[in-house]
């Protein structure tokens, strides 16, 4: 029999998810033994007109990474698409957005600005920006437009599965190839992670009363060792995520922040983490509720790290 | 055709639906942009709905629940009032305009304060125009 056939992909992304992938460690040369890599732009030289003359479905999985944000990424998304059987949203950039998806806090105009003529090491005086089209004594040279709104994989083309994380955890990463090469993929429309409860699930943190009277960021205190983050007032998004992780952020003394996505059921990951947040505030009094929750200084940022795109308004009305 | 905006109503059982009652019994006069939904208590209010509720089609939230001490839970008006803070600090972010979300008070004796409640939120609304659903997209 063949060897299954597998692409990777990054689009809208940091690269990350390329390394974690590399974070299987040994399990790697299992991957390269079961299966076949005919593209990946990270790590090996094909074009995308080889993947172009390919044959439709020929590929057997794609490992997707990154959002959509330009006509070149939903291009060869559509692409990829029509070439593999399954498709993977790999990481929290193709699941929800991820990073990136902050850009849906403002437009194209206010980041095309903010990039090329307001940033303080910018030197721009004929205040020049990114073209799609120019036309240059050699000939006419291109570029891909950038989208006013960032969109996740799934919001532009079908895709089977999700592995979550950014990026995704070395034992989530592996549990899925494993899936794959043996031939033991779930119902499609899994998020695999190997829990369907939350981070809280896993974390080892002492869990008690959980009202709080002041929030606080990460640098402002060092929190107790043993205790639940969040009943110490640091907004962990434990509560509100999926887990599979291992909590490996809470155990490290850090407030999980949210990547792997939302539990099974909830259609917003960031309200409910928001929601969750708000009930934990011990006052009754509104100007002290105010009080508090001014300690939030960027809800949208702290609720919606990876899910802008993803939720119920998918970005700011600018 | 002037603008008649969509205000979605959600209502605690105990007073603020009463309330709503008495106006209705007592022929108070109100903008029939409201639509209203029962809930046990405005702590049941998740601020999914209020967001969905916008995506969906309302130009508006009104949220409306015991007054502060008279919850029929004991609680569930706090709960709603820590909610909708924070809610409304999201949404300021995220460029909703603040009237287009709101909490207030109705007891079971505040038939004309219901009506008054509707007729400035729908002027309000009014004044804003529809909910951009599309969030200015442009490819």
């Amino acid at each position: 029999m063949a060897k299954p056939k597998v692409a990777l992909y990054w689009a809208a992304s940091c690269g990350g998810c390329d390394i974690g992938l590399l974070e299987i460690g040994e399990n790697l040369l299992k991957l390269i033994e079961a299966v076949d890599i005919v593209f990946w732009p990270v790590a090996i030289d094909v074009k995308y007109k080889d993947v172009e003359a390919m044959e439709d479905g020929s590929i057997d999985v794609c490992l997707f990474n990154g959002a959509i944000r330009s006509s070149e990424q939903e291009h060869i998304a559509k692409l990829l698409r029509a070439k593999s059987k399954v498709m993977i949203a790999y990481g929290a950039c193709a699941y929800q957005g991820g990073i990136p998806g902050l850009a849906n806090m403002y437009n194209r105009e206010m980041i095309m600005e903010r990039a090329y003529l307001e940033t303080p090491s910018t030197e721009n005086p004929d205040k020049v920006l990114p073209q799609t089209s120019y036309q240059a004594p050699e000939g006419e040279l291109t570029l891909p437009l950038l989208f006013d709104t960032v969109k996740t994989l799934a919001q532009t083309v079908k895709v089977e599965y999700i592995i979550p994380g950014c990026p995704p955890e070395a034992q989530t990463t592996w549990m899925a190839l494993e899936a794959l090469i043996t031939g033991q993929m779930p119902p499609v429309g899994t998020v695999i992670t190997g829990n369907a409860k939350a981070v809280c699930n896993e974390c080892p943190r002492k869990r008690d009363v959980k009202k709080v009277k002041k929030f606080y960021r990460t640098y402002e205190i060092d929190p107790d060792p043993e205790i639940c983050l969040l009943e110490q007032g640091l907004p962990c998004a434990g509560i509100a995520t999926k887990g599979g992780c291992d909590a490996r952020c809470p155990k490290a003394g850090m407030p999980c922040t949210g990547c792997y996505g939302p539990v099974d059921g909830v259609i917003d990951q960031g309200a409910h983490f928001m929601n969750a947040i708000a009930s934990v505030i011990d006052s009754n009094d509104p100007n002290e509720i105010g009080k508090i929750i001014a300690d939030i200084r960027d809800p949208a940022g702290t609720f919606y790290r990876y899910s802008l795109p993803d939720s119920i308004l998918r970005r700011a009305r600018v | 055709m002037s603008f008649e905006p969509k205000i979605l109503g959600i209502l605690c059982n105990w007073c603020s639906y009463s309330g709503a009652d008495l106006a209705g019994t007592s022929r108070k006069k109100y903008p029939a942009n409201i639509r209203i939904v029962r809930v046990m208590c405005s702590g049941r209010v998740d601020p999914v709905f209020i967001l969905k509720a916008l995506q969906s089609g309302a130009d508006g939230v009104l949220i409306l629940g015991c007054h502060p001490g008279d919850c029929h839970y004991t609680s569930g008006n706090y709960k709603a009032l820590r909610r909708m803070e924070m809610l409304k600090k999201l949404a300021e972010q995220m460029g909703i305009e603040d009237d287009r979300i709101r909490l207030d008070w109705v007891a079971a004796s505040e038939g004309d304060r219901f009506a008054e409640i509707i007729k400035d939120m729908t002027e309000k609304i009014k004044q804003l125009g529809p909910f951009p659903r599309d969030g200015g997209d442009n490819g």
